[in-house]
């Protein structure tokens, strides 16, 4: 979290301030490389990789455990005001949402498993493509944390769109592909909750960047302004 | 508003901007001799509700908050210049006779201070003076409400002829709140009211704020920032003399808008 006050007169409150947005930077680091790997695993039918995202899950879990206790703590010790309220606020949301993205990965490295029973599908490759721009959004909020920025926020938000229509155009073609050859059915549906998991790793990447916004400016993050109003598509 | 010179001018929230007030400051200035106090002070306190002051020690804010019923004229190098209008009329003119003004804007202070009298006369003394009451049984009635509303009748119904200085301190500081309300006053100044009292009697005072802001317009000066955010519904953080942010206290404690508003409360001060 960019660091733009000065520190607190009690420095021990500083300092749990900073462990909490490195706990979070932790964490976010962890979520990225366990969604990247759930998506390598998928595309390289590699069990191993899949397991080793299963097993890292309790690290993201017990970081979340972590977050919430000092958060609770800091609640009950420290009362924080203003900027630090929302720090400490959104500090908590977000874990939760990175908790769910891990969740969501080892789901997907479930599927691995499921998948390497029957033959690749061609599609296979438009989900490798969602999961690069998921991954590339998850990576963008993350800095955007880091930098304490609200425009990219905002941007990430925005860039949420398009991995919705990413999910709407796969489904439709993992649809009409099962209908022409139903002995795909089984594969093709395990792909289809891949892609939704993707598109829900895409819908708490957003949850991050509303929180970021807040965080940042104080005000919530509406709706409607994700959408780019000279964007007419 | 008087021309600010070269100090920082007031963050007013959108919300303080447009309040119908109780009372009106407009360009209030104070002095202690050479030394200026208060810088340029504009803001509307709107009735019915509970104000805040809130900043640094020696920021002004209870300065300010004793010009509201002209308390700063007990001090001899004080003087306050400015227009400060309660209901439209100017409080400072030479018409307005400041035991009037005293009756109709009641204060309270950080040490409870009961007359050295009993319970009753405490509560008594004003309306007595005032002659607000005709006969014994309308004054007992009035120290019974004003007990009653300061929420102290039940502890001390049974025995109003005992000294008041013989209560506990937070018992004392809402028998000081009732004296004050005896009075039937319009606005009620407090000025740090719970600093010498325990959290249990500090909650009972701020429940008290709470329910009296059904009829008063309360200001008060606190330091502590978590009974601000409690027990008020606007919030002016003051700072070298100068009114920095004005806004609701919501606002005021989530997102304030002055680096030196935020810097304060959250514990940043250098």
């Amino acid at each position: 979290m960019n660091n733009q006050h000065t520190s607190h007169t009690v420095r021990a409150y500083s300092d749990e301030l900073n462990a909490l947005s490195d706990e979070i930077a932790r964490m976010g680091g962890l979520c990225e490389s366990q969604v990247s790997d759930c998506i390598s695993a998928v595309m390289r039918r590699d069990p191993a990789l899949a397991e080793q995202v299963i097993e890292g899950d309790h690290q993201v879990d017990a970081l979340e455990t972590a977050t919430e206790k000092r958060v609770i703590r800091m609640l009950a010790l420290r009362q924080p005001m203003a900027s630090d309220l929302r720090a400490t606020i959104a500090a908590y949301r977000i874990s939760g949402d990175l908790e769910r993205i891990g969740d969501l990965a080892k789901n997907i490295a479930r599927r691995t498993q499921e998948l390497n029973k029957s033959e690749p599908l061609e599609l296979t490759r438009s989900v490798e493509r969602m999961g690069k721009l998921v991954v590339s959004n998850l990576h963008r909020i993350l800095d955007a944390f880091s930098a304490g920025s609200a425009e990219e926020a905002v941007a990430v938000c925005r860039a949420d769109e398009e991995v919705d229509e990413h999910y709407n155009s796969l489904f439709r073609e993992l649809l009409s592909f099962m209908i022409e050859d139903p002995r795909t059915i089984t594969a093709s549906t395990h792909l289809l909750f891949v892609a939704k998991n993707l598109e829900r790793i895409g819908d708490h990447t957003t949850n991050i960047a509303e929180m970021i916004h807040y965080l940042v400016t104080g005000n919530e993050l509406h709706r409607d302004i994700r959408r780019d109003p000279d964007d007419v598509a | 508003m008087a021309d600010s010179g070269n100090r920082a001018s007031t963050v007013y929230h959108d919300a303080a901007k447009t309040l119908k007030g109780k009372i009106t400051l407009d360009g209030v200035n104070v002095f202690y001799g050479p030394d200026q106090a208060i810088y340029n002070v504009s803001m509307v306190i709107p009735d019915r509700s509970v104000t805040a002051f809130i900043g640094p020690s020696g920021c002004g804010k209870s300065t300010i908050l004793r010009t509201i019923n002209r308390m700063n004229e007990t001090i001899d190098i004080a003087r306050t210049k400015g227009s400060i209008r309660i209901d439209g009329e100017e409080i400072n003119s030479k018409a307005v006779d400041p035991v009037i003004l005293r009756a109709r804007v009641g204060m309270v202070f950080q040490k409870p201070n009961p007359f050295p009298k009993s319970i009753y006369d405490n509560v008594a003394y004003g309306p007595r003076i005032h002659g607000l009451a005709s006969a014994k049984r309308d004054l007992d009635g009035i120290v019974e409400t004003s007990l009653k509303k300061a929420g102290l009748w039940d502890e001390v119904a049974d025995r109003l002829d005992q000294p008041g200085t013989g209560l506990s301190g937070g018992q004392q500081q809402r028998l000081v709140i009732a004296r004050a309300i005896a009075v039937s006053p319009e606005v009620i100044l407090m000025d740090e009211p719970c600093s010498a009292l325990d959290p249990i009697a500090t909650a009972k005072i701020e429940e008290l704020i709470d329910e009296l802001r059904e009829n008063y317009c309360i200001v008060i000066v606190t330091h502590s920032m978590a009974q601000a955010a409690r027990v008020s519904q606007m919030t002016a953080f003051f700072h070298m003399g100068d009114l920095v942010e004005y806004g609701p206290t919501e606002d005021i404690f989530t997102n304030p808008h002055e680096p030196r508003t935020q810097d304060y409360i959250t514990g940043r001060f250098g």
